[in-house]
């Protein structure tokens, strides 16, 4: 199994507090690979380490080594504007640009990357909705606000924003825990899909959502990796007892 | 301990499932005793009994169901869950293996036996048991007790073929006894299949235990 991203011995502060405290794992390729763990466990500044988000918040602060394809993504020789194009990111309330329209919100990166041919545009456009499993319900009003549409078909609409720049890994934070179950169920059924040409990292608090759509599971607490193993094992015969603690709801 | 309400459905589920069993293992006494002293109306209890124990295992089951769905159980929760599930139904046909018994005994009714019943009610003690080590393996987790099932097992299977050897002979020797020596025989097999059920469910609790398949019937 290709490894896509290589992560060892990464550490993050937020001013003096340290909420990564040394982690090393190895995510594969075409995978889904969920980040689960408490609130404040560090899974959000995780995932944000992998397309150079955390460094943004000011104060704070990146340690270790970061390898997506072999590329050490924190080398002075990188652009992050780069990486975050090739690393695409979902966030846990849908945030589509609100004065756009659902064309130009999916259409804003490939622009901003200096593309102007209308075909180009068009073509891509319908290609990453139809990738969002979106197109059949906006093929109609694409110049209709993307504040038109319900959350669930809002979330949609930024996975096909992300998917537009034609990224390698998808990182979703939370996706669907602003969204009604109908809604969920369709986000997670895209999720599936999506794995075939993307590397899929999830950051969730529902555990039966990360049990249902990922191949491996990442427990996380206190800044730490506790275990990371095939989902199957995580959630049938978990190693540590703080893991069996914590899906078992037995924490604290 | 967080989720109390939860906890109190598992232990409950777990008393439930003891309730069964030692139901069951009450039915194997039973039922070799109303063989061994040739008495129908005990027989009768058994096999009335069995209903109990039908819809003890309907009601388990019921409450498997509703912790699945309510509950979501992961990790240790979900295989004792597993386990009971799966305990509760080699419970059920030890219960019908009983029954069994207690219908020869009704078959068999005043004729006179064709030999003193010694082995039969010898391995009927063992199996018995045996079931009663496994609740208890399940009880405590008691991994060993679970595992020392087998070789319990292979002296059960050591005593069916002697008894089916012994029957062959009186059979061999008169005709007129094939037709109770045929009931006998079906009898070791019953509780040979009662023995193997309990391995079962020693197996389940490794299982539950260690997250480990044993095989403890090979």
């Amino acid at each position: 199994m290709e490894k896509v991203i290589q992560v060892n011995d990464v550490k993050a502060w937020y001013g003096s507090l340290q909420t990564l405290k040394g982690i090393s794992l190895e995510i594969s390729k075409n995978r889904v690979t969920a980040i689960i763990g408490p609130s404040g466990c560090g899974k959000s500044t995780f995932i944000r380490c992998l397309n150079r988000m955390h460094e943004v918040v000011p104060g704070a602060k990146v340690e270790g080594k970061i390898l997506i394809n072999k590329t050490d993504i924190y080398s002075t020789q990188v652009d992050p504007v780069e990486i975050r194009r090739r690393i695409g990111m979902v966030f846990q309330k849908p945030n589509p640009f609100p004065t756009m329209t659902i064309y130009n919100n999916v259409a804003s990166g490939l622009k901003l990357n200096g593309v102007n041919n209308k075909k180009v545009l068009g073509e891509a456009v319908e290609k990453s909705l139809r990738r969002a499993a979106l197109w059949d319900e906006v093929k109609d009003r694409l110049n209709h606000s993307g504040m038109s549409l319900s959350g669930g078909q809002q979330q949609r609409l930024c996975i096909a924003r992300a998917l537009a720049v034609e990224p390698d890994i998808l990182l979703m934070d939370e996706p669907a825990s602003a969204l009604d179950p109908i809604s969920t169920l369709r986000i997670e059924e895209l999720v599936q899909e999506l794995k075939q040409q993307y590397t899929i990292v999830i950051v969730t608090h529902n555990m039966q959502q990360a049990a249902r759509i990922s191949d491996y599971t990442a427990f996380f607490l206190n800044g730490e990796i506790i275990e990371y193993d095939i989902t199957e094992n995580i959630f049938t015969k978990p190693k540590d007892k703080r893991t069996e603690d914590y899906i078992t709801g037995r924490f604290g | 301990m967080t989720r109390s309400h939860y906890q109190n459905a598992l232990d409950a589920l777990e008393k439930e499932i003891l309730k069964m069993g030692s139901l069951v293992e009450e039915q194997i006494s039973l039922s070799v005793t109303s063989l061994a002293k040739q008495d129908s109306k005990l027989a009768q209890k058994v096999i009335d009994q069995d209903d109990i124990i039908d819809v003890l295992e309907l009601e388990i089951e019921e409450q498997i169901l509703k912790l699945i769905a309510t509950q979501q159980p992961m990790a240790k929760d979900l295989r004792r869950i597993a386990a009971g599930f799966k305990i509760i139904t080699d419970l059920e046909r030890i219960g019908d293996n009983a029954v069994d018994i207690a219908k020869t005994t009704l078959r068999i009714g005043n004729e006179p036996l064709i030999k003193p019943l010694i082995d039969i009610p010898r391995m009927a003690e063992i199996a018995q048991n045996m079931l009663k080590e496994a609740l208890d393996s399940y009880i405590n987790e008691d991994i060993e007790l679970a595992q020392s099932l087998a070789a319990k097992d292979d002296i059960v299977d050591g005593l069916h073929a002697q008894i089916i050897r012994e029957l062959l002979t009186y059979m061999l020797e008169n005709p007129k006894n094939i037709k109770q020596g045929t009931q006998l025989m079906f009898v070791s097999r019953y509780l040979e299949r009662i023995a193997d059920h309990t391995t079962n469910l020693g197996e389940n609790v490794i299982y539950l235990v260690t997250a480990e398949r044993q095989d403890l019937n090979e």
